[in-house]
């Protein structure tokens, strides 16, 4: 069994956010309106963390993350859901029952990366963006917790793929939205388990570091960055 | 014969039930449509979602977290209190333990309903008994609150049966309904047995239950990973809070009667007296434990929780942590440890006090945890909207309205207790206090 996970090579990253777009369309995130966005209840599965500014006034930059659910071993989430809403599964992933949702919002509180987002109403969509749908992801109801899945309609679609090809898996058959579009291949994912997938290989690397490692979740997305934290 | 020269003797408590003032209905009209109101702004976010309320990432828990922790605190008064006067064979108790048991019964039922507004599927709330999960607090919670539904509801029952017979020999209005619920009590000898062994044993058991729902209402939040919550203080300092917010509960419910039905007969300066100690003690305890949770916090200045502690201290939500200092220590400790200020009047503004206090203390804790999340790149800020407010609005006002039906319907001082006091607690009492006094013969052999 594969133990899918992520490495976001920071020092390759530009900061263009073109990972934030791609997921935010690929997985249907609502698009909530201005006023709520202003409240603080815009939808990302991946967003850029301002975490900090380089330079001096008026010369100053921003230095953004990608920041995404991590995926934990130990998800602190999914100990407190009171219905069994969001479960790890054997691959790893952190995944989300939406039918089974409660709303009790109680794993985004115990999420120490604020992770996850709530669709505080109905998603309703101009006509027009319809088009822009992804068939592959249902639109979630409101009043659910929802978070990133590391786009997991696509390892099944994949997985599908394989079998009427009558061949495994192949490492590059699978890769979310966030990875594909990554201009600068910042971005590295696959199996971390594998010793010769490009993820594991980047993965060993003594930049590497992850949020919050002194929690015990055990994050599954690492970081790269020569600049200490 | 007896019986009825009895009745006649403490006819004030039956007064409410057989006359109703114009003023009465008046305060229930306006009550009702405050409540009306609430139920149709719940209405409204029931359709569009929980984005009615001011909740937002990272403040995903707010004022419906907030009474729902402060209402279930508040019900502590109750059955806690009175069980606990109930065992030490406290003779005062005799004319506040309903009142207490009656605050217990109605804020359950209002604080128990405040996580189903709060679920974002309200819908789906059956999925807690086809799939809960025993691992999830939210479980342990669900499952001790409703055990001390139970408990306190039957405890309050239990001591009414004797007054519920009374009613019904009086006859007249809802006979049929005391009938049922007087389960043919007579007052034989007999049936006083049993029913002293049964209110016995659920005070033992009430007690335990009733510390465990605060305890577990505190792990709710103490077993997530927020700075602020993450302690293990958080058992005892909740269930401290508990009963301090319905001691202070319990002393305005107790004036508002005493002065609306003309209980000072029953309620005497006394009573407040030795209650306004108690609340004295437990604002003592609460300073207590709130400084020493706090100056751990400072002392380990771990960062995330320092944002925590800073974000209450001195950041935005100073002015409600300083107010709530001030009403839960300074203005109890100043009312309630000067003989000039401990008049009735001085204990009413001391409790009024704290039950701000002590619901500032709950929004003291959900919010700026959740304001301040461990990643330190977000922050959040809340403001509630206009449908959590009068929701908030709703729940007191259900709160008033629960205790003006009880009063219709039964009295608010137990009535058979009373009479017991009055005929049995002297020699009672006396009988206790010979048995551990030393005995005159012995001293005087002792100094020969």
């Amino acid at each position: 069994m594969p133990r899918y996970g992520m490495v976001i090579d920071l020092d390759k990253c530009n900061q263009c956010g073109a990972c934030v777009t791609a997921c935010k369309l690929e997985n249907n995130v609502q698009i909530v309106s201005k006023e709520n966005a202003e409240m603080g209840r815009a939808m990302f599965w991946m967003k850029m963390l301002d975490t900090s500014y380089e330079g001096n006034y008026p010369d100053v930059r921003a230095v953004n993350i990608p920041a995404l659910c991590m995926q934990c071993d130990e998800p602190s989430c999914i100990k407190v859901c009171p219905v069994r809403a969001t479960f790890k599964r054997d691959d790893g992933i952190v995944a989300q029952i939406y039918p089974q949702c409660i709303g009790c919002r109680y794993c985004m509180a115990n999420c120490p990366y604020t992770a996850k987002v709530f669709n505080w109403f109905k998603d309703e969509q101009p006509v027009e963006n319809e088009k822009c749908h992804n068939i592959d992801v249902s639109v979630r109801p409101k009043g659910v917790v929802e978070k990133c899945t590391f786009c997991i309609h696509r390892l099944q679609i994949a997985k599908e793929k394989a079998k009427a090809e009558k061949r495994e898996l192949q490492e590059d058959d699978y890769v979310p939205a966030c990875v594909e579009v990554c201009a600068s291949k910042a971005i590295y994912f696959g199996d971390l388990d594998d010793p010769h997938s490009k993820v594991s290989k980047a993965m060993h690397d003594y930049r590497k570091f992850t949020l919050q490692e002194e929690l015990g979740t055990k994050p599954k997305v690492y970081y790269l960055s020569a600049k200490s934290e | 014969m007896d019986d009825h020269h009895y009745i006649d003797e403490d006819e004030v408590l039956f007064r409410p039930i057989y006359q109703t003032s114009k003023s009465f209905y008046v305060l229930a009209a306006a009550l009702i449509a405050v409540f009306l109101f609430g139920a149709a702004m719940y209405v409204r976010q029931f359709i569009f979602g929980l984005g009615e309320t001011g909740m937002n990432e990272p403040v995903t828990w707010g004022f419906y977290i907030i009474s729902f922790v402060f209402f279930i605190g508040i019900s502590h008064a109750g059955t806690l209190i009175s069980a606990i006067l109930r065992l030490s064979k406290a003779e005062w108790r005799r004319p506040i333990t309903r009142m207490a048991e009656v605050i217990t019964g109605i804020v359950l039922m209002i604080g128990g309903l405040h996580p189903i507004i709060d679920l974002g599927r309200p819908d789906r709330i059956l999925h807690i008994f086809e799939r809960g999960r025993l691992q999830s607090p939210l479980l342990w919670d669900m499952t001790s609150i409703t055990a001390y539904f139970t408990a306190s509801t039957i405890y309050l029952y239990l001591p009414l049966i004797p007054d519920i017979a009374l009613l019904r020999d009086r006859g007249g209005k809802f006979h049929k309904l005391y009938e049922i619920l007087s389960w043919g009590y007579q007052g034989t000898e007999r049936q006083k047995h049993v029913l002293e062994k049964a209110i016995n044993i659920l005070m033992v058991m009430v007690i335990p239950i009733a510390i465990s729902v605060h305890t577990v209402i505190s792990w709710i939040f103490s077993m997530t990973l927020q700075p602020g919550w993450h302690s293990t203080i958080f058992g005892p300092y909740f269930v401290v809070g508990a009963i301090f917010s319905g001691i202070a509960a319990l002393i305005i419910v107790m004036i508002v009667f005493r002065k609306v039905f003309h209980f000072e007969d029953y309620l005497k300066k006394i009573h407040f007296n030795y209650l306004g100690t108690l609340l004295l003690v437990m604002s003592l305890l609460w300073f207590y434990f709130t400084f020493a949770e706090y100056l751990t916090t400072f002392y380990g200045h771990e960062p995330s929780e320092m944002r925590v502690f800073l974000y209450k201290f001195v950041g935005g939500y100073a002015p409600f942590f300083w107010l709530m200092v001030f009403c839960n220590f300074i203005v109890p400790v100043v009312f309630l440890s000067n003989k000039k200020l401990k008049t009735i009047p001085g204990i009413l503004i001391a409790s009024i006090a704290v039950v701000i206090g002590m619901w500032l203390e709950r929004l003291i804790i959900v919010v700026p945890s959740l304001a301040n999340p461990r990643l330190p790149f977000i922050t959040g800020i809340y403001v509630p909207s206009l449908t959590e407010i009068s929701l908030l609005a709703a729940a007191t006002a259900a709160f008033i309205l629960g205790f003006m039906g009880f009063s219709k319907l039964f009295p608010l001082i137990s009535i058979w207790e009373i009479k017991e006091g009055r005929e049995e607690s002297v020699r009672m009492v006396s009988e206790r206090l010979n048995e551990y006094l030393p005995s005159k013969g012995h001293i005087r052999k002792e100094i020969v």
